[in-house]
């Protein structure tokens, strides 16, 4: 069965970053899952603080640098998503979404999707619900049920939340996105010269 | 090979004085600058197409007309035509009577235009610019080829009878190029009719630029035109030189840094590394112009975008002279050099488009009866008039 790639989205600024964290949690997870159930995965991450000035000169000029690019071509590629931002301003962070902005249309359209945030207490947790969630609906990603919010006190023990722990909610949440992937076929993504209608059909369409 | 340049028209403010020129001054600028081009010895002038300010090319025949009296040799172009909002009829018949009065030294290109609200303003829709390009181009074809046409179609209003004049000189339309910089639907439609393509790659990386291109090539080639490195293709660019390049540098900084387009984006050393943007020495930019054909194959016209970002008058004639007498000479001789045989050297001529059309066959006649079958003594006759010619 050829590998599955899993490309994790960190839109965490600070160094090291909770946010970072829980993207490896979540991806340690997934491939954890995944590969109990026999498939192979690559996962590759990719960090926005890294791309941030990328982002925002293709949002003023309307062209990928390089290392922009690849993280774009990686995402249309990728068998799967996970996805993490800190709440900032009860919402994703302005870079993750910046660097939604640029992404070409269709870019996620039908892609299992896991969505992550971090903040300081569980009180902003519906930020995952009432921004990220319709976000990405409007990306047409196949966001799976379960998204995972970290505060701070969930990187104690076993967290303020006894019932469902960060842990369990982590197995949880990247179990339904291994099921995923695990049962579509492997993505392959068209180019951008792929799909270019014959010239005949464009005139009769016309 | 052809050089050239092309303008964008743009109203820009100086930033190294603050001094922004009024409309009536930069309009006379672009005809100064087309000018001194010809008089430099560059093969093409292109000017842009826009419907809204900062641009003050609204009327690219009325500009063009006025420089073919004006010029001797240069080659008169659009870069574009808009080819979605404007109608093909008035294409037409705008562009074959400025085929008629430069005598067939122009060609123009096709382009569908980026500025969303200028398509409702004339009526249109933006998510309809490929299928307006496509049918518009169409139609527009059949008018220089056809003498009489009927038609109808989705985006415009049917034709019975009608006559585009003036009929193209000698009976062959202009060449006609197509520009995109990332559809490759119309790489696909100047394939299909054996035009040119012109890749814009301005703010572009070049590994694009070569894609877009290699495809055009390819289906030039499977639609039967010749073999792929025979298509004519075009590119832009974007230059400032100096004799010395730290001037170069330190004298255009200013103006990429605040330039409309990048400016307060990527630094000018990023943007010169990832476009074609060059700043420096005469022999920079032969240097790295002369290499684009190693990436796209031997292409036809190279057009370097000069006027802009509120560059002085004085500064663009400087800029124009060091491209025609340092780099044009250069590159000209390189491309000759290592040109095939049998790959065109230069977009065909009105002349040679003539001799092809002999050649195949086609005689020029002019078809069209010498008497009016429309046209009333009152506005108020024009039905009648119209009644009567077609019954």
């Amino acid at each position: 069965m050829p590998s599955r790639s899993i490309v994790v989205v960190s839109g965490g600024l600070s160094q090291p970053s909770s946010t970072r964290m829980l993207a490896d949690r979540l991806a340690e997870a997934a491939v954890a899952d995944l590969t109990a159930r026999g498939v192979d995965t690559v996962v590759e991450v990719v960090e926005l603080r890294a791309l941030a000035h990328d982002v925002v000169d293709m949002t003023l000029t309307g062209y990928a640098r390089p290392e922009l690019a690849a993280a774009q071509s990686a995402l249309a590629g990728a068998d799967g998503v996970i996805a993490v931002t800190p709440v900032y301003a009860a919402s994703y962070a302005g870079l993750f979404k910046s660097f939604v902005d640029v992404l070409e249309p269709g870019t996620l359209a039908g892609t299992p999707v896991l969505l992550g945030a971090t903040g300081g207490t569980a009180r902003h947790s519906l930020a995952l619900e009432h921004a990220l969630r319709p976000l990405f609906a409007y990306l047409r990603a196949d966001t799976v049920p379960t998204s995972v919010f970290a505060a701070t006190d969930d990187w104690a023990d076993a967290g303020t939340d006894q019932a469902q722990p960060l842990p369990a909610r982590v197995r949880r949440a990247a179990a339904e996105l291994a099921q995923r992937v695990a049962a579509r076929e492997p993505e392959v993504k068209g180019g951008l010269y792929d799909a270019v209608p014959s010239f005949e059909d464009m005139l009769g369409g016309a | 090979m052809q050089f050239g340049i092309f303008s964008v028209g743009d109203v820009t403010t100086d930033p190294t004085t603050g001094r922004t020129p009024d409309d009536t001054e930069r309009v006379r600028a672009m005809l100064t600058i087309a000018q001194h081009a010809d008089d430099a010895g560059l093969d093409v002038f292109a000017t842009g197409e826009h419907h809204n300010p900062p641009f003050v090319p609204s009327s690219p025949t009325t500009m063009l007309g006025y420089l073919a009296g004006r010029t001797k040799n240069i080659v008169l172009s659009t870069a574009t035509t808009l080819i979605t909002t404007n109608d093909p009829v008035r294409l037409a018949e705008e562009y074959a009577m400025l085929q008629v009065i430069a005598d067939g030294r122009m060609d123009l290109m096709m382009g569908r235009g980026n500025t969303g609200p200028v398509y409702p303003w004339f009526g249109k829709d933006i998510r309809q610019g490929i299928p307006l390009a496509i049918e518009n181009y169409a139609l527009l074809r059949r008018l220089w080829e056809e003498d009489v046409v009927d038609w109808s179609g989705k985006f415009r209003t049917p034709l019975q009878g009608f006559t585009s004049t003036p009929r193209p000189l000698d009976g062959v339309a202009p060449f006609v190029w197509h520009g995109s910089i990332r559809s490759p639907e119309i790489a696909e439609q100047a394939a299909y009719y054996g035009d040119g393509f012109l890749h814009n790659a301005i703010f572009w990386p070049m590994e694009h630029t070569a894609q877009m291109v290699n495809f055009y090539r390819q289906r030039y080639e499977h639609h039967g035109h010749g073999r792929a490195d025979q298509a004519i293709v075009g590119l832009g660019g974007q230059v400032f030189m100096r004799k010395n390049s730290q001037d170069a540098w330190n004298e255009f900084r200013p103006y990429f840094d605040n330039a409309p387009v990048y400016g307060h984006g990527p630094s000018m050393e990023e943007f010169t590394r990832e476009t074609p943007l060059t700043v420096g020495s005469p022999q920079q930019v032969i240097d790295r112009y002369g290499a684009f054909w190693e990436q796209v194959g031997h292409y036809q016209r190279q057009m370097f975008l000069m006027d802009h970002a509120g560059l002085p008058l004085k500064t663009v004639l400087e800029q124009i002279d060091l491209l025609a007498e340092e780099v044009v000479p250069v590159l000209r001789k390189e491309a000759e050099a290592r040109r095939p045989a049998d790959v065109p050297a230069n977009p065909p001529t009105h002349a040679e488009r003539v001799a092809a059309a002999r050649a195949a066959g086609q005689v020029h006649t002019q078809q069209v009866a010498p008497a009016d079958h429309w046209t009333g003594k009152a506005a108020e006759d024009d039905l009648d008039a119209a009644d009567a010619a077609l019954a």
